[in-house]
């Protein structure tokens, strides 16, 4: 069989104004889920380092469950088990950003973790022989410190959940995936059309490299 | 004068291991007590206890009329003892991430509530008194070593303690730059700070001890004078010790 095959750049331009639509959603989703899933991680990743053995096991295990089960199965469970026992509909977008959120959580907390435990341990003594207490002693030394070498894998992690929510196509949001998939059902010219889709994703990651590029020069500059 | 440590018949473990055996020592106000010791032989452990670094197992602390119990005792006296208490460590543990003015500032302000004018106007005049006057805008990092101890002095000294610990503060320094660490530990000597040194300067603490104890597998094993335990040791061990150090 001959290929006849040619690179339509004209039915690749026209595509543009329509996969678009989806980038809000895919902006959204990532921007929203991931400043969540900060927020978890920063909760759990501590309590995962707490001594009390009853604030880090429910921690632990909420670690091991996100990290451990795929975000795909998590979604899906989010969308479509959840309303049972919520007893009403959750709305896709919803569902994307709480998948996202409990997702990059739990990977931001082992960030959190190992961010906190790399700190050494002579500035945890030296706070606390100046007088200051536990909690003054992590939070003007450790974890400034930490919160600096955790640039590069929150970073990484941002850039892994942004490929993510192309995931979410399968409950019918309307990211940049899904406007592909509905452009191609009408125009069948699908190599054009992922070839579009995956230029956005990488223009998306790549703008974000460079930001935390940025940030972390300057913030090494300020040590 | 009072004695502001009182330490009688302290125990302390690591798991199985037994570190601390039965010592019993008093500081003097005003005193300048050097403690020397093979590595391992819990130097740095019986320092560290006197400021709650480490936990004790059995025995008594009792540090400027603030009792310490074993097993960590009370958050509050904890805290009022690290107040009072200074210590100066082997690898300076500088705050990397503020400059040297925000090292010095920070705990007279977030511990005593000093305004920030008033914690910048002492940083810059302890900073003078050990010596860097002009550093006060830099980052840790820009220090040389003997610098940056000169540094974790001052911001140690800037909460007034009654009592500095010193554990090997030159000891991960480069040989040229010991002399000016021991300049300031020999001045703060002698404005009658309080203070308790480990270190393997024997001709600093010929110089500056009031008292030199000698630690032997966690035990003190010899007391004295300076001449007296530098000169003529009565337990044979330290005799071996001090053969082997002064040879080089
Ligand atoms: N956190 C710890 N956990 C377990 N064992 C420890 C700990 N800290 C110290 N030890 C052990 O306790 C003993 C005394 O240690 P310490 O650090 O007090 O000795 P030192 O006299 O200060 O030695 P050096 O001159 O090497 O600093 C050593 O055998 C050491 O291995
Ligand atoms: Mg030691």
């Amino acid at each position: 069989m001959e290929s006849t095959f040619s690179f339509n750049w004209q039915a690749a331009i026209d595509a543009i104004p329509f996969l678009l639509k989806g980038a809000p959603y895919t902006l959204m989703i990532s921007f929203g889920g991931l400043l969540a899933g900060f927020v978890l991680g920063i909760l759990f990743g501590l309590l995962s380092l707490n001594r009390r053995w009853y604030l880090r096991w429910p921690a632990t295990a909420y670690i091991e469950i996100f990290r451990g089960t795929p975000i795909l199965v998590q979604v899906l469970f989010i969308f479509y088990g959840l309303p049972d026992l919520l007893g009403g509909p959750i709305e896709p977008v919803t569902a994307a950003i709480a998948a996202i959120a409990l997702n990059s959580g739990a990977y931001i907390s082992e960030v959190v973790r190992g961010g906190v435990q790399s700190i050494a341990k002579g500035q945890r003594e030296a706070g606390l022989s100046l007088g200051l207490s536990r909690t003054q002693t992590f939070w003007t030394i450790i974890w400034p410190q930490a919160l600096r070498r955790m640039i590069p894998p929150l970073g990484n992690q941002a850039i892994v959940s942004i490929k993510d929510t192309s995931l979410f196509s399968v409950i019918g949001v309307g990211e940049l995936v899904r406007q592909g998939q509905v452009y191609i059902a009408n125009t069948f010219t699908a190599f054009e059309v992922y070839f579009v889709v995956a230029i956005m994703y990488l223009i998306i990651t790549l703008s974000l490299s460079l930001l935390l590029r940025l940030f972390e020069r300057r913030g090494i500059n300020a040590v | 004068m009072s004695n502001i440590v009182e330490i009688k018949q302290l125990n302390k473990s690591f798991g199985e291991h037994h570190v601390l055996k039965d010592i019993d020592l008093q500081v003097k106000t005003g005193e300048v007590v050097v403690i020397i010791g093979a590595s391992g032989s819990g130097k740095s452990t019986l320092i560290r206890c006197i400021n709650g670094l480490e936990e004790y197992n059995t025995g008594t602390l009792v540090v400027d009329g603030h009792g310490l119990e074993p097993h960590g005792g009370s958050q509050k006296a904890l805290n009022t003892i690290r107040k009072e208490v200074g210590m100066v460590f082997q690898q300076f543990n500088l705050f990397p991430h503020l400059s040297v003015r925000r090292n010095i500032m920070l705990a007279p302000m977030k511990v005593k509530g000093m305004s920030q004018a008033q914690a910048s106007d002492s940083a810059e005049r302890l900073l003078e008194r050990v010596g860097i006057g002009n550093q006060a805008d830099k980052y840790p990092n820009q220090l040389s070593g003997g610098q940056q101890q000169r540094v974790a002095i001052a911001r140690a000294l800037a909460m007034e303690p009654r009592l500095m610990l010193f554990d090997e503060p030159t000891s991960a320094l480069d040989p040229e730059m010991v002399g000016e660490v021991l300049d300031v530990m020999r001045e703060l000597a002698r404005e009658g700070m309080t203070m308790m040194v480990v270190t393997h300067e024997m001709g600093f603490a010929r110089e500056v001890a009031d008292r030199v104890i000698y630690i032997h597998e966690g035990r003190i094993v010899e007391e004295g004078a300076p001449d007296q335990v530098f000169d003529t040791p009565q337990n044979e061990r330290t005799q071996a010790f001090l053969s082997r150090v002064l040879s080089h």
